[in-house]
């Protein structure tokens, strides 16, 4: 398992090498080297917000294709609760779910549904662990690995139990066996999905050593073959719907706090917020909550990439679908051994990738380095060294990844400087000084370095040249 | 006459998380029974307001639902603190939902006027101290 596996990719020939990515990204990820971008995958967190950006239509998320369950015996379907809101017209979530058996799937599993055993074991959570609060929400993977890499102080307040798909899938996948006798391996749990960093957290999860979500497949790609299957449920579907308003809640902004009967939450939504929050709560100034609940995406998982419908429709959508719901329909003493399933099984590690160096004297000789490199650096943030800011070239040049020639600004600056030495010698050799033949060789040696730095900058558009025919870059 | 069917309900104040329940049934049951969309749309409608006020104001009780060929009765009796003033409730938008349960989409302070809105009929027995009971009627 690679622990910073990541699911956001470029498409290198789509690829411009333009600024909007680097500058956009909360964490710094990303970098443009060879008129390409790259991301550092020890910083991304797989938020998606390049994917938004990018007008190229450049970085991609990566999640498995429907055919990918044609290799399983069983299958069962995991819906998120998003996917109930990408519809017009739907006022029975049921129509979704048996229309998801036309479609294929063996069986149905409602993540909403495990929403609300994991906002049961919530709340019992809190009522025991009063002098650790705010507790902070781990079910926005994105949150989780912001937190693991900028955040240790607030590792210890995270909440240690799984978020509802993985609860999900290891219900799904015990009832599946019980249900057919097959083994683990012949069973395909797929989990229906409104983002990229669901994927990742499949792959490589935080807080348990093995995911049991098989595969992960987008919202937007099932949506126009389940459009059809829905509308062939007829006046006879099943009864398959198992959550209410609070596992419904779960897919927009606020919802998850909802499911704790508390008044003191805080509900934040979109990565910059969320880094504000952070920030906020690192330097103790929020004393009075019990619950911080943090969505990457604006709105809530409704405003993930792989959604269709848009985030603010989509939630006025999951408001009508609860209005008439029981509060709750699932509850832990319905099924079995869900107590094991809830809690994490391994803890979280600080990962100390923005450190400058090995450990604190290095770290302290190169903070002063960046200090003196920023002084020297124009301090414009244009991104022309394809760093989103000249402080981040500092740090990279700093680290040994890059250097002062790679500012465009700087180079012009010593071109300038050069020339007018020259002019000044030129001038004494003109004003006939005794010392000619020095003077010449100086000279000389000036117009050397002169064109020395000239085709630095004709390497830099060189490299830039090539790799636009390379399919160089990338993560 | 014709027997009636009779559905009953034990309402508990004690699972917020079951409150909705009881309706949810009785839409089910309904369903299968071949009643109109229509009747079913109110009965789910006035039943689930009813329930949620029983349940987050009232300590619980008991509901009973009688389902002739002409109309259903839903009878809704609790063990709460009464009503102090039911002209005040039956006001739209007046709430006295705690603040915990607002974030579900609770207090809006419209379910005793959708109740109404809802039913055929709609009576409201109470008093301070003992209880409140609720009787609607929907016709077929």
């Amino acid at each position: 398992m690679d622990k910073f596996y990541h699911s956001v990719r470029l498409d290198s020939e789509l690829c411009k090498g333009c600024i909007n990515c680097i500058k956009r990204c909360p964490t710094q990820a990303i970098r443009v080297r060879n008129g390409k971008a790259q991301i550092n995958g020890k910083f991304c967190i797989d938020c998606g917000e390049c994917i938004r950006v990018c007008p190229h239509h450049a970085k991609h998320a990566t999640y498995d294709k429907m055919d990918v369950m044609k290799q399983y015996r069983y299958t069962v379907a995991l819906p998120a609760p998003a996917l109930y809101s990408q519809f017009n017209n739907l006022d029975d979530v049921n129509i979704v779910l048996n229309a998801l058996l036309l479609m294929g799937f063996n069986d149905v599993f409602e993540v909403s549904a495990a929403a609300e055993l994991v906002s049961e074991a919530t709340r019992e959570y809190l009522n025991h662990h009063e002098d650790n609060l705010p507790i902070i929400s781990t079910a926005c993977p994105s949150v989780v690995r912001l937190i693991r890499v900028r955040f240790p102080n607030l590792i210890s307040h995270l909440l240690p139990l799984n978020p509802p798909v993985e609860v999900a899938a290891s219900l799904a996948a015990q009832r599946a066996m019980q249900k057919t006798g097959l083994e683990r391996q012949e069973i395909g749990i797929c989990f229906i999905s409104p983002c990229p960093s669901k994927v990742t957290y499949s792959k490589s999860p935080l807080g348990t050593e093995k995911s049991q979500v098989d595969h992960v497949l987008a919202i937007k790609d099932v949506y126009p073959q389940l459009i059809s299957h829905m509308k062939a449920v007829g006046e006879e579907a099943w009864d398959l719907a198992t959550s209410g308003k609070i596992g419904i809640s779960w897919g927009r902004s606020g919802g998850e706090a909802s499911g704790l009967f508390t008044e003191s939450y805080l509900a934040a939504d979109g990565i910059e917020n969320v880094i504000r929050v952070l920030e906020d709560l690192e330097d103790q100034k929020f004393t009075n909550l019990k619950f911080v609940e943090l969505n990457a995406c604006n709105g809530g998982c409704v405003g993930g990439i792989l959604n269709v419908e848009n985030p603010y429709v989509a939630e006025v959508k999951l408001k009508r679908l609860r209005k008439y719901m029981p509060v709750a329909r699932s509850h832990m003493d319905m099924e079995d051994h869900v107590e094991e399933m809830i809690p994490w099984t391994t803890g979280v590690q600080y990962e100390p990738v923005f450190s400058l160096g090995g450990n604190i004297m290095e770290s302290f000789a190169r903070l002063n380095q960046v200090e003196r490199l920023c002084k020297k650096l124009p301090g414009l943030d244009c991104g022309s060294c394809g760093a989103p800011t000249c402080k981040a070239l500092a740090e990279d040049i700093v680290r040994g990844q890059a250097s002062e020639n790679d500012c465009v600004y700087y180079l012009r600056e010593n071109l300038h400087k050069l020339s007018e030495e020259v002019s000044v010698l030129a001038d004494d050799l003109h004003g006939g000084d005794k010392g000619g033949q020095e003077t010449l060789r100086i000279l000389k040696e000036y117009i050397q370095r002169i064109s020395d730095e000239m085709s630095l900058l004709d390497n830099r558009d060189a490299e830039e040249e090539t790799g636009k025919h390379n399919n160089s870059g990338g993560l | 006459m014709d027997e009636a069917i009779v559905l009953k309900y034990d309402i508990s104040p004690d699972d917020f998380t079951r409150a909705g329940e009881a309706s949810s049934d009785v839409k089910g049951k309904l369903k299968q029974l071949g009643v109109s969309p229509e009747a079913i749309r109110k009965v789910a409608i006035a039943m689930y307001e009813g329930e949620i006020n029983m349940v987050i104001h009232a300590n619980g009780g008991e509901i009973t639902v009688e389902i002739t060929p002409v109309d259903i009765k839903m009878v809704l009796a609790d063990v709460g603190p009464g009503i102090p003033d039911v002209e005040q409730a039956m006001k739209a938008g007046y709430s006295t939902a705690p603040d915990e349960v607002r974030s579900l989409g609770f207090g809006a302070g419209m379910g005793l006027p959708n109740m109404k809105k809802y039913t055929d009929d709609m009576a409201i027995e109470t008093k301070l101290g003992v209880g409140t009971t609720i009787t609607m009627i929907v016709k077929m």
